[in-house]
């Protein structure tokens, strides 16, 4: 099955066929159980925790021989860790790879969701440093899955309510706690909060893993994903008071980025390839040198 | 008074081990009554209260709560969810130590804001009000509201702890110690305050005291235990002013008479 392979050494994908079996499985009861977190056996990776262990291990157990993988660490595709994880399974599976979004069957992704519209035949894998919402208000593990069996996450408020009440509005800005089909209270990986209305009845299935804390969940798609807020304090996503200073792009998610020490700085698409694909299409932005004549 | 007891309590027994913690315990307790239960330390105060508010299971022995429906229920029968979602609406437990019944890390408008979360209000504005009010009513400062109980004193601890556990409007509040560790003249306040609240609210309260002023204080019918038995109950005021078995008799003669 591994003829493609020059590394004898690995299985196709680099997990040995029953580790798959078992991630799968895994995988299966998130995707039955929406937002719930299904322990399943963790792995050693050649990658350090916090690297995306989690992310690597679901992406492995799902990768077939025809997909096509994009790897985006915070949007971009050539930082660090975005480039270790291609090459890591150019190497191991010689699947193919690619930066556009629409052209990739397969997206693993750390804190971001990318900017165009998913579809039903891709699937998005998170990596996940930690699964729990409700770890930082309630240390006990085994208090925890008691709250999440029985439903219990007035907790969850009293943490969006100790927002307000220090802010005057809620603080929160990632891992924005989300209700998934009107049931699990889920941590939705520390993506921006700017993403949270992206997951809401997504057409691609979204798959978490965190390799750490061996949990796997999922978010089927076309699934109710309601972030929490109260009445009077309505979620709401952060907005930015200028476009892309390279594509012009408003109403997507902003880097800042300093220029220099004297105060300078830009906002540019956190998502490189949606960036690079409108300036292609000759959107120009404030900062983008080519077209210096017609920014304001 | 109404016609039945709020809680029965039915030969409660628990036995760590061979080691008795209580036994053969039984009695009821009638809506808007305070029972207080004394005894020295290591009589099984504590794992009697324990027992009955399905903090312990106990080895045997039956508990049976009134519901707000008028039907009784066996709380160690009822399911987990039902019964937890009791604990935090309908009862009330004050600790001892505050730090055990409070959240230390978020404020105290938080803290007794978290009950009303629990049960669904979803308006910042109506929590926060509901908040101060309870702040109010046990005596602290509407601008602290924001503060950690970390910052309060043992006596502010201990009030918060209580106004967290009124908030929901509970029938039953058990009480391990109210007042150990505060000092004389906090103690004193406190318990005026308990018992001005227990009044106002109609509350049934179960209080854990070695100390007989608090039980006279507060309690109407009170109970002295030794070695995990109840050998005496009765009336507070008659079984303080007329104790009838050879140790309570030494209990209450050993109050210091300043």
């Amino acid at each position: 099955m591994n003829k493609h392979s020059e590394l004898a050494v690995y299985n196709f994908a680099y997990l040995d066929e029953q580790t798959k079996r078992m991630i799968r499985r895994a995988i299966l009861k998130a995707i039955a159980i929406p937002g719930y977190q299904v322990p399943f056996a963790s792995r050693e990776m050649p990658m350090p925790y916090g690297w995306g262990t989690g992310g690597v291990q679901v992406t492995a157990s799902i990768l077939g021989p025809d997909d096509t993988l994009k790897v985006i660490d915070q949007g971009a595709d050539d930082t660090t860790n975005a480039v270790s994880i291609r090459a890591f399974f150019q190497k191991v599976a010689h699947v193919a790879v690619t930066t556009q979004t629409a052209q990739a069957t397969i997206i693993q992704t750390r804190h971001r969701i990318p900017e165009e519209t998913l579809t039903d035949n891709q699937v998005l894998v998170y990596q996940v440093p930690i699964p729990e919402p409700l770890r930082f208000l309630e240390p006990r593990e085994t208090e925890t899955r008691k709250m999440h069996a029985l439903e219990e996450y007035g907790l969850m408020h009293v943490k969006l309510y100790e927002d307000i009440a220090r802010n005057g509005h809620i603080a929160t800005t990632y891992a924005y706690p989300v209700k998934v089909e009107g049931r699990y209270v889920m941590d939705p990986s520390p993506t921006p909060k700017f993403d949270n209305p992206k997951m809401h009845r997504s057409q691609a299935l979204q798959l978490f893993g965190a390799g750490r804390e061996k949990r796997i969940y999922a978010i089927p798609p076309y699934t109710d994903v309601v972030s929490l807020d109260f009445e009077d304090h309505p979620f709401e996503v952060q907005q930015f008071e200028e476009p892309c200073a390279l594509c012009a792009a408003s109403g997507v998610y902003l880097d800042e980025v300093v220029l220099d020490d004297r105060g300078g700085r830009m906002f540019v698409c956190s998502d490189t390839d949606y960036c690079e694909k409108r300036r292609d299409n000759g959107h120009r932005g404030r900062l983008n040198g080519e077209t210096a004549g017609a920014v304001k | 008074m109404s016609d039945h007891p709020l809680l029965r309590v039915n030969a409660i027994t628990k036995y760590y081990g061979s080691r008795v913690g209580c036994t053969d315990v039984s009695f009821n307790l009638w809506p808007g009554e305070v029972l207080a239960i004394v005894g020295e330390s290591g009589s099984g105060k504590t794992t009697l209260l324990n027992a009955i508010s399905t903090n312990l299971m106990p080895t045997s022995g039956t508990v049976e709560y009134r519901m707000r429906d008028g039907q009784f229920r066996d709380l160690y029968r009822m399911g987990e969810a039902e019964r937890r979602f009791l604990m935090r609406t309908d009862w009330g437990f004050v600790h001892q130590n505050p730090a055990d019944g409070l959240r230390m890390t978020v404020s105290a408008g938080a803290n007794v804001g978290e009950r009303l979360m629990a049960i669904g209000n979803r308006h910042y504005g109506n929590i926060r009000q509901e908040a101060t009010q309870w702040l109010g009513r046990v005596e602290i400062d509407a601008d602290r509201i924001d503060d950690q109980p970390r910052d309060f004193s043992g006596g502010m601890r201990q009030r918060l702890q209580i106004a967290r556990n009124l908030v929901t409007g509970p029938r039953l509040v058990f009480m391990d110690e109210p007042t150990g560790g505060l000092d004389v003249s906090v103690q004193a306040r406190l318990l005026d305050l308990v018992r001005g609240l227990v009044n106002d609210l109609g509350l049934s309260a179960i209080v854990v005291t070695h100390d007989l002023a608090v039980a006279r204080l507060l309690s109407h019918r009170m109970m002295v235990m030794k070695e995990g038995k109840v050998i005496e109950h009765g009336l507070t005021d008659r079984v303080l002013d007329d104790p009838r078995e050879p140790y309570t008799q030494l209990l209450v003669s050993s109050i210091l008479q300043v």
